[in-house]
């Protein structure tokens, strides 16, 4: 999925990068002059993926102001106790741990594959969730690491966020470019390239990112049901991330030191609007996060609680 | 001529498929065995760091308990001293016991027996999770072993090149299925 959404990426780039080369150099007919943008913007494509990849989780966690956990604090070393218990389950070496200051309960994770990733938590769940609890958010927060969500969340991310800058110096670059064009007045011809720059803009700033965008919410959505189940099989004990699911859906406040553009990688929705507890057919293309009742319900169904949920059921009333 | 070069494609396949399979069941043989290991790594662990851990816990809040029964039993002779000579050694005594007493609490500002017995039982906790979590994963990955051996095609090249299904970890004493009772009555001895 990660391949297929960095050739993608590259590939519309380079695209505009040669539709930018034809504007500029015209179209080849005998003599092929040398495409300098189409190369330029394959290599600015390729080089922001591999650096999305390897280090854009690190800018992410410094934003967020995690400090990492200190085993003096007796939470924080049961924090990294439960780590350690989990990573010995699943399998995986160790991640770095690190602690959030923030009043809202989340947990994130991050990084490119499982030898270099990290884990945060914020100190407000630490101290309102019980160990069990704690071990089934831990557990969850695992599990996308070893079904390497991770990597591609995180490079979505870093995506994203240069195709909103690349985008925007595309547009500086063309509105300069349409005005020359009037001063000048060359000759025939440019005012027939007004609809195509219309276009490039339109796919530029418009549609790639939302098509990035879209793509990452379904995804994500779909992951997060599976990270449920990858953490339920990870400690055998899905009533324990109900219990937590349900603490943590009770507060309404935002997670002030998440941003916006990595809020799919958070085990609950940070902005604290409730656009993801719709069920309809909007949500479900745009939101990040699964709805959190219909996530505490499979779980339950998962533990034997209540009986087994029908994917596109209406909410029964308990 | 075409017939002998679908032949010869078919052979290959097969072949190929052969040492794909092969190869991914030596890898989960290994990974088993691996699994089997860690569990030793965490009872070693468990052997190496919790009497270690007690004794410490133990000795320090004997240290604890040791002054303050010094200082009761200091109080306790002043009390009960007659006449001013033996009332003032008894005093001094008393006086240096509790200097030993305020040194004890300005070193530890909060009488720490409750935190260290805190911390060795999340020590304790951990360590046992750790074990069993560590038995889990191996049966865990046990059981993927044994299905890829038994599965429909994979299972007739698994025989052919010796492999065993993995034994899944058991409780051999019947004794350790049984509810341990929980008896914290104070006056057992």
């Amino acid at each position: 999925m990660t391949a297929i959404i960095v050739i993608l990426y590259i590939t519309v780039l380079a695209l505009m990068g040669f539709a930018i080369d034809v504007l500029l150099l015209g179209l080849p007919n005998d003599e092929v002059p040398l495409p300098v943008m189409t190369i330029l913007t394959f290599g600015t494509a390729t080089g922001l993926a591999i650096r999305g990849l390897y280090s854009g989780w690190i800018a992410v966690l410094k934003s967020t102001g995690a400090v990492a956990a200190n085993p003096k604090d007796p939470l924080q070393k049961q924090l990294l106790d439960v780590v350690e218990e989990m990573k010995i389950a699943a399998g995986l070496p160790m991640p770095k741990v690190y602690v959030i200051h923030d009043y809202d309960f989340n947990a994130l994770t991050m990084g490119s594959d499982p030898q270099h990733c990290a884990m945060a938590v914020t100190d407000s769940l630490l101290k309102e969730t019980t160990r069990e609890e704690l071990q089934g958010v831990i557990a969850h927060e695992m599990s996308h690491i070893r079904n390497y969500d991770i990597r591609l969340m995180t490079i979505i991310a870093s995506l994203v966020g240069e195709v909103v800058l690349i985008s925007d110096t595309l547009t500086g670059r063309l509105k300069g470019r349409i005005e020359s064009s009037v001063n000048c007045s060359t000759g025939g011809g440019w005012i027939f390239m007004i609809p195509l720059y219309i276009i490039i803009w339109l796919i530029g700033v418009v549609i790639v990112p939302v098509i990035l965008k879209v793509m990452a919410m379904g995804v994500s959505r779909n992951r997060e049901y599976l990270a449920d189940a990858s953490g339920a099989e990870l400690t055998r004990n899905p009533a324990s991330l109900a219990s937590a699911l349900r603490k943590i859906g009770c507060d309404r406040i935002p997670t002030f030191s998440i941003k916006r553009g990595t809020a799919h990688i958070c085990i609950v929705d940070p902005t604290g609007s409730g656009f993801n507890d719709k069920e309809g057919w909007i949500a479900e293309v745009f939101g990040t996060h699964p709805p959190l009742l219909k996530r505490i319900r499979n779980l339950e169904a998962m533990a034997y609680r209540i009986r087994p949920q029908l994917p596109y059921a209406p909410p029964t009333p308990n | 001529m075409i017939i002998f070069y679908f032949f010869v494609a078919a052979v290959l396949l097969n072949v190929v498929w052969v040492v794909a399979k092969y190869n991914s069941l030596i890898t989960l043989r290994n990974v088993v065995t691996n699994g089997w290991k860690q569990i030793d790594v965490q009872l070693k662990r468990r052997h190496d760091l919790i009497p270690n851990l007690v004794n410490t816990v133990r000795g320090q809040m004997q240290f604890e308990q040791e002054t303050l029964e010094k200082v009761i039993q200091a109080r306790i002779a002043a009390v009960s001293a007659k006449g001013v000579a033996d009332a003032a050694a008894k005093e001094d005594v008393l006086s240096s016991a509790l200097t030993k007493l305020f040194a004890l609490v300005e070193n530890y500002p909060t009488l720490r027996s409750n935190e260290n017995v805190q911390q060795l039982q999340e020590e304790l906790t951990s360590t046992e999770n750790k074990i069993s979590f560590a038995r889990q994963f191996y049966n865990d990955i046990a059981t993927k072993f044994n299905i890829a051996q038994q599965l429909f095609p994979t299972n007739t090249i698994a025989s052919m090149f010796n492999f065993k299904t993995a034994e899944l970890f058991e409780i051999k004493i019947d004794a350790e299925r049984q509810v341990p009772t929980v008896d914290l009555s104070l006056n057992k001895k």
